[in-house]
């Protein structure tokens, strides 16, 4: 932590932004070429820059050492301070890299994707805008400016989710994921406002260096100043508060109900921000604030706990949806929970690390629907597919890939980071969780086996006249390069010479001592562990493959045995009704009866009405009698007027 | 002979009394006019006597700046009565009742 040579970090947010203004301003009048090279170049050389600092910069630094930029003093108000400054280390390092690169992928993927759409310029526009807070919020070098792109990319979300808002459905679905938001939200600044007062700091740096120092007895106190048992910590309530912002942005339990409702924006929209990078910001903010969550045991594992349950929760929705997208929005709100799973049980370079594989398949997964649907004309549903595999060779095999990853098959990205997780959320003692999270891996392999054989293989079950074709070379090219991240992606976690998890273990080094003092029960062989959750992968895909392939008519009966059971899992177990019943009407109710009936007519009207009304009574009416419109009384009154003064001056 | 300052003052108060009278009192918008006139030319006498009375000068200078006043506003006073009147086809104060509530 020493004192900073010059550097050009805040280019990397500045470039896609800077693309963002030009195709903003003049991008309707530009050629479609243009507008998508403007586009593309921008993020790809903000993926220059990164890169280049990651190969470059970072290798010479100490490993706690962190690169900063201050480009520009924000707010200093008594001492607050809060500068626009960006702040490069290993964690921030990992997650520019996976957002400019899979970000640029995705838009070289949108030129064929939105090819025809009239929306095009606005489309690339506010793709780079995304792009430019998604830096932001990850490379910023405290809270206020992470809260920044935190609502940067809250709002790029909301404008593409409703890209298409002639359609009120999907105008309102970007409505929903805004509002849903929101409550997040409000736990974040909560949290913010608490971190400043109760260390003084809001940027990362001084934040540890108070952790470390005087803060950490304020920081271990009781919220109430009483002292008694059973009142959670400072901490604990600050990591609870910005757990709140996690689960609105990453889609966690409860407030999960907007990602499935954004699958209405265009499909390389999901894959890149409901994917791959917006929805793991609350994995990253857990992650960069691993100082203080690793400072409250209880915290830590209601994030652990609620990311579980996320996991299996939405599995359990995933097996019976049929709309594709729908059921790749539920796998990420599911791979979401194991991340959270990850850095809540302190393992935080896992939950880093699959993050950054599950951008890589999910992102492949979601860009192989678009071209799924692209290729058939907009069909979204995957009973009217099948047999795909033939007439869109590169599409399914690179599908495929992406399947195999998400199930944890070896030696793809997602079985080395998942295993991570399990691996680590049991041997830190949390085996309740792990068994969770176990039951959650069958599900996963389980239901992407089922959507893959009823999209890919089999009969094709297509409507008549439509003529599947496979994806041009601009969306093919992204598909093959995340195909192969996601095949190789995982090496770098190999099991206890991860190269990852000592890449980022400077980041993670005020919490490590931590994670160390927790004892360990004793463990059966890590192998052990892994070999499980191959043969339960296996079997999840097994049975899927009898029962979608071999037996169709399996599912129907299984369904038709527990119909309560199944209509609860189609229906997503009816939280949009209940929400909407317990929530959402009683809001509405109360506005229009009470507050818009009662309080805005009788109260506020009432009131400016009734000063109004009053003084036209008191004094108006009497007032208005002089106002005759006759000069003659104008003049009585002006003549009196001036003897008045007279009169008054004349007094002694 | 030399009048005394009194008696100026005199005349110029009945000469104002009958202005302001007629201000309040006639109907017609040009005769009303006449009597603002009226009045200005009474403070007009009063000042000019006062003046000489007080071997002062700075009165009379008052009395060029309120005729250039008298004058700017007859011209003014008189194009609106114009108007007015092609307007309306009167010039009865009674009957142009424009500035009510």
């Amino acid at each position: 932590m020493t004192s900073q040579p010059t550097n050009w970090l805040w280019l990397i947010p500045f470039l896609p932004l800077l693309g963002a203004a030009i195709n903003g301003l003049i991008g309707p009048k530009m050629s479609k070429g243009l507008v998508g090279l403007i586009a593309c170049s921008s993020i790809f050389m903000s993926f220059l820059v990164t890169l280049s600092y990651v190969l470059f910069r970072l290798p010479l630094m100490e490993e706690n050492q962190v690169l900063l930029n201050t480009a520009y003093t924000w707010l200093s108000i008594g001492n607050f301070h809060a500068d626009i400054a960006f702040h490069l280390d290993h964690l921030s390092a990992v997650m520019c890299m996976v957002v400019s690169g899979v970000g640029f992928l995705i838009h070289v993927y949108s030129i064929g994707y939105m090819g025809h759409d009239p929306g095009y310029s606005r489309y690339f526009t506010y793709l780079n805008l995304f792009a430019g807070a998604m830096l932001i919020l990850v490379l910023g070098a405290n809270l206020p400016l992470m809260f920044v792109g935190w609502e940067g990319v809250g709002l790029c979300s909301y404008l593409l989710i409703g890209f298409w808002f002639e359609d009120n459905e999907k105008a309102s679905a970007g409505k929903k994921a805004f509002i849903v938001n929101r409550i997040g939200d409000f736990g974040f600044i909560l949290g913010l406002f608490s971190v400043y007062y109760f260390l003084g700091k809001v940027d990362f740096l001084g934040m540890v260096h108070e952790v470390e120092g005087s803060g950490r007895d304020t920081l271990l106190k009781g919220w109430f100043d009483l002292g008694s048992f059973g009142i959670p910590s400072v901490v604990t309530v600050i990591c609870l508060l910005f757990f709140l912002g996690a689960t609105g942005k990453s889609a966690q339990l409860p407030l999960y109900v907007w990602l499935p409702d954004a699958m209405a924006g265009p499909t390389p929209v999901s894959a890149l921000i409901h994917a791959a990078t917006m929805v793991t910001a609350g994995v990253y903010m857990v992650a960069r604030l691993s100082f203080l969550f690793s400072l409250s045991e209880t915290a830590s594992f209601v994030v652990a706990l609620v990311g579980a349950l996320t996991a299996l929760y939405a599995a359990t929705i995933a097996i019976t949806q049929n709309d594709i997208k729908k059921i790749l929005a539920y796998s990420t709100i599911s791979q979401l929970g194991y991340m959270f799973m990850g850095v809540g049980v302190m393992a935080y370079s896992a939950g880093i690390f699959h993050l950054m594989t599950h951008a890589f398949f999910k992102a492949l997964l979601f860009l192989c629907s678009g071209a799924v649907i692209h290729g058939l004309g907009g069909e979204q549903d995957i009973r009217k597919m099948g047999g795909l595999i033939k007439k869109m060779p590169i599409t399914g095999w690179t599908w495929v890939i992406g399947w195999l990853a998400i199930c944890g098959i070896p030696p793809f990205a997602g079985f080395f980071s998942k295993d991570e997780i399990l691996w680590m959320a049991y041997s830190h003692g949390y085996r309740a969780l792990w068994l969770i999270g176990f039951l959650g891996a069958l599900l996963t392999a389980f239901y992407m086996t089922r959507c893959t054989i009823l999209t890919f293989f089999g009969e094709s079950r297509l409507a008549e006249g439509v003529h599947a074709h496979d994806a041009p070379r601009s969306m093919a090219a992204p598909l093959v390069i995340l195909a192969v991240l996601s095949l190789i992606g995982g090496l770098v976690g190999w099991p206890h010479h991860s190269l990852f998890e000592h890449y980022l273990g400077g980041v993670f080094e005020s919490s490590e001592a931590i994670v160390a003092a927790i004892p360990k029960p004793g463990m059966p062989a890590e192998g052990m562990l892994m070999i499980l959750s191959i043969c339960v992968a296996a079997f999840g895909i097994l049975v899927g493959y009898f029962s979608y392939l071999k037996r169709p008519d399996l599912p129907g009966k299984t369904a038709d045995a527990i119909p309560q059971v199944y209509r609860a899992s189609l229906n997503k177990y009816y939280v949009d009704e209940i929400y909407n019943a317990t929530v959402v009407q009683p809001i509405l109710k109360t506005s229009d009866r009470f507050l818009w009936r009662i309080f805005d007519v009788w109260i506020v009207d009432g009131i400016v009405n009734g000063v109004a009304g009053l003084f036209r009574s008191v004094f108006a009416e009497g007032l208005r009698r002089f106002q005759s419109g006759i000069v003659n009384s104008y003049a009585v009154y002006f003549l009196l007027g001036a003897l008045l003064v007279l009169i008054f001056m004349m007094l002694p | 002979m030399t009048v005394p300052l009194p008696q100026y003052l005199l005349l110029g108060a009945i000469l104002f009394t009958i202005g302001a009278v007629g201000f309040i009192a006639r109907r017609n918008a040009i005769v009303i006019f006449m009597c603002v006139e009226l009045m200005l030319n009474a403070v007009n006498l009063s000042f000019i006597a006062v003046s000489r009375s007080l071997g002062e000068p700075a009165g009379q200078v008052f009395v060029f700046l309120v005729m250039t006043v008298a004058a700017a506003e007859a011209a003014v006073g008189l194009a609106i009565i114009l108007q007015v009147y092609r307007l309306r086809g009167t010039i009865n104060a009674d009957e142009i009742k424009l500035m009510k509530w």
